[in-house]
């Protein structure tokens, strides 16, 4: 079986592992050394043995954001050297074959032979010259590529691969600590197809303070196994990041909030596609402020999935609040991703009057003839909730709707503190697979990722709720984690 | 509001969950304002003389995830009461060999052998819209509203 080098990301350490293994499980892939890549954070190059081919590798890449790409491994001089490299590569019969295969096709049109030689480094900041890179490609003139060089469009890209190694934190070696010779199979879908460009928070015509970054929503939908045709609902919908992130990868996404406004768009926070009316210049030329809301009004997450390009993606976005959930019992789903309301960007709200005394009237309270609470404007009262509680309620969802070896991932924020210990909550029926954590200045946040096993898993659990472990998120932020 | 949400949504209060009367909603059938979206159609190129057709966009692989979940008696349900009475008694099944895969021949066969099927529900289910009306829980007759294409499912305080 061929050697496959993947390019990782160097950042979101902790997700890579996670990201890759959920992939290859999608997909069915196997690859048994996975954990080499959380051996040496430093290092990007994960080299694996069990890929048997390119369509495989193409596949796995094409849903991978943290990769960046992936090259049949020929030969790696491990001194950094090329008289090395040349040495090792003119012994490589693997290569030799396919210069040769490629030589007999040269004149067959429905092949591609052309070829070209690229470079890519890592660390440090060595750059060749035109002139230097061509010395160095016609080194190789002893593999004998007899088919044209085709800057554009190549059938084949040999790809050297120069790893320098840092010196200090600034400075790194001169000369390379390891040269790989490649053959690129494939770009990600990070790489190839541009999406984090495409998803770009500051390019979407309706986004709100708690949007989700682009990068690590995708990331999000892959480590939650999102793929065409399966349902996701998000219960914390807010301005719909993840579902437009796993519309991306095909999903049929379903969500809910409590809060409306987001939902309908009547937001004034995203002027994105406002264009001052004609009516509204006033005659120096200036614009008049005016309190119309209506060109500050877009179809709220409508607007996202219009704009790109998989409206029929979006079932519905309703107005609810998830612990007193409206979807009914028997509606299997496949997979649920959220990021919960941490009570610092949206307060931790559920229905339910903090106060039963006061609201007591509601019942009676008359207007236009008909009890208040049933009249079509009506806006319930809300009662803080705590995060604690509210995970407890995700992991009991998740465990009576998602499909057996459906997924659940959650963000969880988490003060970082020596003396406290972090405490992921845990259900009986849910395998807890990951926990992957970002790290900001005195907090962090983790992804939790739990597979639903069922009842007879029996897995640990730590009923939190009943506030011996609280995670006092919100005060610990307030007060600036002293 | 898609026709297939109303397959989805229960009456929010707790102590209806043990109740078959709460899926699905009572819909009202003289509030509730229809909204069909025609379906949209796709350019492609004639491989025989190179024109153009336009051909009805459906979402196959949507509607092939979506049947299973399906509850057909409260399909039936919500759209009788939203008027349509011609809909066939029991779940339209497709003709299926093989496993669902979005590559395999078979997949493409299966979306062939149904096409018409898939193209009415795709506008049973997707193009068809409430965009304004409310709808009952049959168990507590609690009244839910939908405003603008958005059903409102939160409770006041003592139903909460």
């Amino acid at each position: 079986m061929p050697k496959y080098l993947i390019f990782l990301v160097q950042q979101h350490f902790s997700f890579r592992r996670p990201e890759l293994e959920s992939l290859c499980d999608l997909f069915n892939i196997k690859i048994s050394n996975l954990d080499d890549i959380d051996k040496n954070l430093e290092n990007p190059f994960f080299i694996v043995n069990d890929i048997p081919n390119d369509t495989v590798a193409r596949k796995l890449l094409s849903r991978s954001i943290l990769c960046k790409g992936i090259y049949e491994l020929y030969e790696c001089a491990e001194d950094g050297s090329y008289d090395t490299l040349h040495k090792q590569l003119s012994n490589n019969k693997t290569l030799h074959l396919q210069i040769q295969n490629n030589n007999e096709n040269k004149d067959n049109s429905s092949v591609n032979t052309d070829f070209k030689f690229d470079f890519e480094f890592f660390g440090g900041n060595r750059k060749y010259s035109a002139k230097q890179k061509i010395e160095i490609i016609n080194t190789f003139q002893h593999l004998d590529i007899k088919t044209n060089i085709n800057l554009k469009t190549p059938g084949t890209t040999y790809t050297l691969i120069e790893h320098y190694l840092p010196l200090t934190g600034q400075t790194s070696s001169p000369t390379p600590h390891k040269v790989y010779f490649t053959r690129l199979v494939s770009l990600s879908r990070r790489t190839g197809q541009n999406v984090l460009d495409k998803y770009d928070l500051a390019k979407r015509p309706f986004r709100g303070t708690t949007s989700f970054e682009a990068e690590l929503s995708l990331v999000t939908c892959n480590i939650a196994q999102i793929n065409h045709g399966k349902l996701l609902y998000d219960p914390f919908v807010g301005t719909g990041s993840f579902l437009c992130a796993a519309a991306e990868f095909g999903a049929l996404c379903f969500g809910s909030d409590i809060d409306g406004r987001m939902i309908r768009g009547h937001t004034h926070r995203t002027p994105s596609n406002a264009k001052p009316n004609s009516s509204e210049r006033s005659l120096n030329g200036k614009t008049k402020k005016s309190n119309d809301t209506s060109k500050y009004q877009t179809n709220g997450i409508k607007t996202n999935f219009l704009y790109y390009g998989y409206p029929d993606q979006l079932l519905d976005v309703v107005t609810m609040d998830f612990t007193h959930n409206s979807l009914r019992n028997s509606l299997k789903l496949d997979t649920i991703i959220c990021d919960p309301p941490y009570g610092i960007r949206e307060g931790i709200k559920v229905l339910g009057a903090k106060d039963p005394a006061k609201h007591e009237r509601i019942q009676t309270v008359l207007r236009n003839g008909q009890p208040a609470y049933l009249h079509r404007d009506y806006i319930p009262t809300k009662k803080p909730y705590s995060l604690d509680l509210l995970l407890q309620d995700i992991l009991e969802f998740a465990s009576q709707r998602l499909d057996l070896g459906g997924r659940l991932c959650f963000w969880m924020p988490v003060a970082n503190s020596n003396d406290i210990e972090t405490v992921v909550p845990l259900h009986s029926n849910l395998e807890l697979k990951y926990s992957c954590v970002q790290e900001f200045n005195k907090w962090s946040r983790r992804l939790l990722c739990y597979v639903n096993r069922g009842e007879s898993y029996n897995g640990p659990t730590n009923d939190i709720s009943d506030g011996s472990a609280r995670n006092e998120f919100r005060k610990d932020y307030f007060n600036g984690f002293n | 509001m898609k026709f297939l949400t109303t397959n989805f949504l229960k009456c929010s209060v707790k102590s209806c969950d043990i109740s078959n009367d709460s899926f699905p909603l009572k819909y009202n059938g003289e509030t509730c304002k229809i909204e069909q979206t025609p379906l949209d159609t796709v350019t492609t190129t004639n491989p025989a003389d190179g024109s153009d057709i336009d051909e009805e966009y459906i979402n196959y692989e949507f509607l092939l995830g979506i049947i299973d979940r399906l509850d057909w008696n409260a399909v039936l349900e919500v759209a009788q009461d939203l008027g349509n009475t011609s809909l066939p008694a029991s779940k339209p099944s497709l003709t299926m060999d093989g496993d669902f895969n979005e590559t395999s021949a078979d997949h493409n066969t299966m979306i062939n052998n149904n096409k018409a099927l898939l193209r009415d529900l795709q506008i049973l289910l997707m193009q068809t819209n409430i965009v304004e009306g409310d709808m009952k829980c049959k168990n507590c007759g609690h009244v839910y509203y939908i405003k603008n294409g958005i059903p409102n499912l939160l409770l006041p305080p003592h139903l909460a």
